[in-house]
């Protein structure tokens, strides 16, 4: 049967034509709920009696202007850090995970070092780490001491790395045994089996968890500021202190945000992806 | 000379007795039918003869060499054994070429372009040419299982262990997976088969075992043990295949 001869039934039109119907009225409900709820937002917000001021104190347009390059400058801080960081507790993460599956007694030492590592720094407050790594490390005036960025980068790749080892961890052990007995029985090694069947299968199952992850670590790498590194947050609490006026900080909430959308929307879509690729079957 | 000796294999899982004190000889060419109930021991002797699971006891030899040696590599082993699970069990990460080139490739470090040509050539033979970029969840189950035995066959094994291998399938399906063991047999191919069945067991098997908590009770040709079975344990298990409309 061809389908340029096929007419839909009386009953499948009167069907369309009513669904047609539904859906112009549910996107004038919406624009219209949403339009009002607006509309009340706004008024509240500024009919407040405190309004002006708080314009004035946060909504500055002249000094977001003149802290923008100070902030931006401290937001290319943050994406370096957080590019060589989320890349550092990937790994990290990834080698903790292999370590803690390992099987034998000769590992037994590696293993539970391993466990200990992701209980450690998993318990520990990042800030800790921090100051511990920052300022504790080099009080030990040894010679070759790396600048202190790269001890704060080094606290925000052990923290996370506990956390991703975690992750990656579930993933392993979410693959069922018979893909390693097939792996097995072809006569792949153990770390064949890894690498070539457990390995990609795991990692595209924990891929939005661990991108959920990176988002938390884009917020956590301004802390390295505590130790002296200007970041944008940092930099927007400078001109807050030498205007007394909070604009900033709001430059910066703004500029966080915007450099989150995009990491965000990846991980949305890898999520959705996994989900379609499970049910699809 | 055997290609495969079982003997006095014995296996518990938690205090529960799976294999007790198990013998099975498998000669060159032959093609040996394990029948049994469920629990009877059939998979876990197969997994075992895969080294797969760790024996509590006995001995297995394959082509004359002590395989159930803890000294003995388990990868060099399994290299020269083909297994096919009830599951399937494709990686499906992988295309159908992937699948069949993974074990060529990196067990026995053949060219990519050599291995995949070797791959080609089996998958044309049993007619799933056209599926070797597909991915698994694309194909249907029986031509899933038949891209596992193209698989297994990948690495020239002395020996097949096929697991029920068409349990899984929907009736219609059976027949195309049967028809390639037919074909493997026909090759000269040793081959161990756990099966439900029987009809199938009775045409290509030259031996049926008769497997019962652990043991073999009874074996011989098809013709003997499905046709006039000596022991009553075996008659009572061939009797309720009858009443299920299976034989």
């Amino acid at each position: 049967m061809s389908l340029l001869a096929y007419t839909p039934s009386a009953a499948q039109r009167r069907r369309a034509a009513y669904r047609r119907r539904q859906t112009v009225r549910s996107v004038l409900v919406a624009a219209a709920s949403t339009a009002t709820l607006g509309t009340l937002l706004v008024l509240a917000v500024t009919g407040a009696p405190g309004w002006d001021r708080v314009r004035e104190s946060f909504l500055d347009p002249a000094i977001a202007r003149d802290a923008l390059p100070a902030v931006l400058s401290g937001l290319w801080l943050n994406i370096r850090l957080l590019v060589l960081c989320a890349a550092g507790a990937l790994l990290l993460g990834l080698l903790v995970a292999l370590l803690r599956t390992l099987r034998g007694p000769v590992f037994f030492p590696v293993r539970a070092l391993a466990a200990g590592y992701t209980y450690t720094f998993r318990g520990l407050p990042l800030i800790i780490v921090l100051y511990v790594l920052t300022l504790g490390v080099p009080g030990l005036r040894l010679q070759g001491m790396p600048p202190v960025l790269v001890l704060g980068g080094l606290a925000l790749v052990l923290t996370y790395g506990g956390y991703l080892a975690e992750v990656f961890r579930a993933g392993i052990e979410s693959i069922h045994p018979s893909q390693l007995a097939a792996a097995r029985s072809l006569g792949l090694t153990y770390r064949q089996t890894m690498r070539h069947v457990v390995l990609p299968q795991a990692v595209r199952r924990v891929a939005p968890p661990l991108l959920n992850d990176v988002v938390a670590l884009q917020k956590d790498v301004g802390l390295v500021s505590l130790a002296g590194p200007i970041d944008a947050v940092r930099a927007a609490q400078i001109a807050t202190a030498q205007t007394f006026n909070y604009t900033p900080y709001i430059l910066a909430g703004v500029l966080f945000v915007l450099l989150a959308i995009p990491l965000i929307a990846v991980t949305d879509w890898v999520t959705l992806r996994a989900a379609r690729r499970q049910s699809g079957g | 000379m055997a290609v495969l000796t079982c003997r006095g294999l014995r296996k518990e899982f938690g205090g529960h007795v799976v294999l007790d004190g198990l013998d099975l000889t498998v000669a060159e060419h032959q093609v040996v039918a394990l029948i049994g109930a469920s629990g009877s021991g059939k998979s876990t002797l197969l997994r075992c003869v895969n080294l797969l699971e760790e024996l509590d006891d006995g001995t297995i030899e394959l082509d004359g060499e002590e395989i159930s040696d803890p000294r003995v590599d388990p990868d060099r082993v399994r290299r020269r054994i083909g297994m096919v699970f009830q599951s399937y069990n494709l990686f499906p990460h992988l295309t159908v070429l992937q699948n069949v080139t993974l074990a060529p490739r990196r067990v026995h470090r053949r060219a990519r372009a050599d291995a995949e040509a070797q791959a080609r050539d089996l998958l044309d033979r049993v007619g799933l040419g056209a599926k070797a970029d597909a991915y698994p969840d694309r194909l249907s189950g029986g031509q899933q299982q038949r891209v596992a035995i193209v698989r297994a066959l990948a690495n020239q094994p002395r020996l097949m262990l096929l697991d029920e291998v068409t349990s899984a399938l929907d009736p219609e399906l059976v027949g195309e997976v049967l028809a390639m063991i037919r074909d493997l047999k026909a090759d000269g191919m040793t081959m161990v088969l756990a099966t439900h069945e029987m009809g199938f067991a009775r045409e290509v098997a030259d031996q049926v075992c008769f497997l019962d908590s652990g043991r073999v009770v009874e074996a011989g040709p098809p013709g003997q043990v499905l046709g006039e079975p000596t022991q009553p344990r075996t008659r009572q298990f061939l009797r309720r295949i009858i009443e299920a409309g299976r034989l």
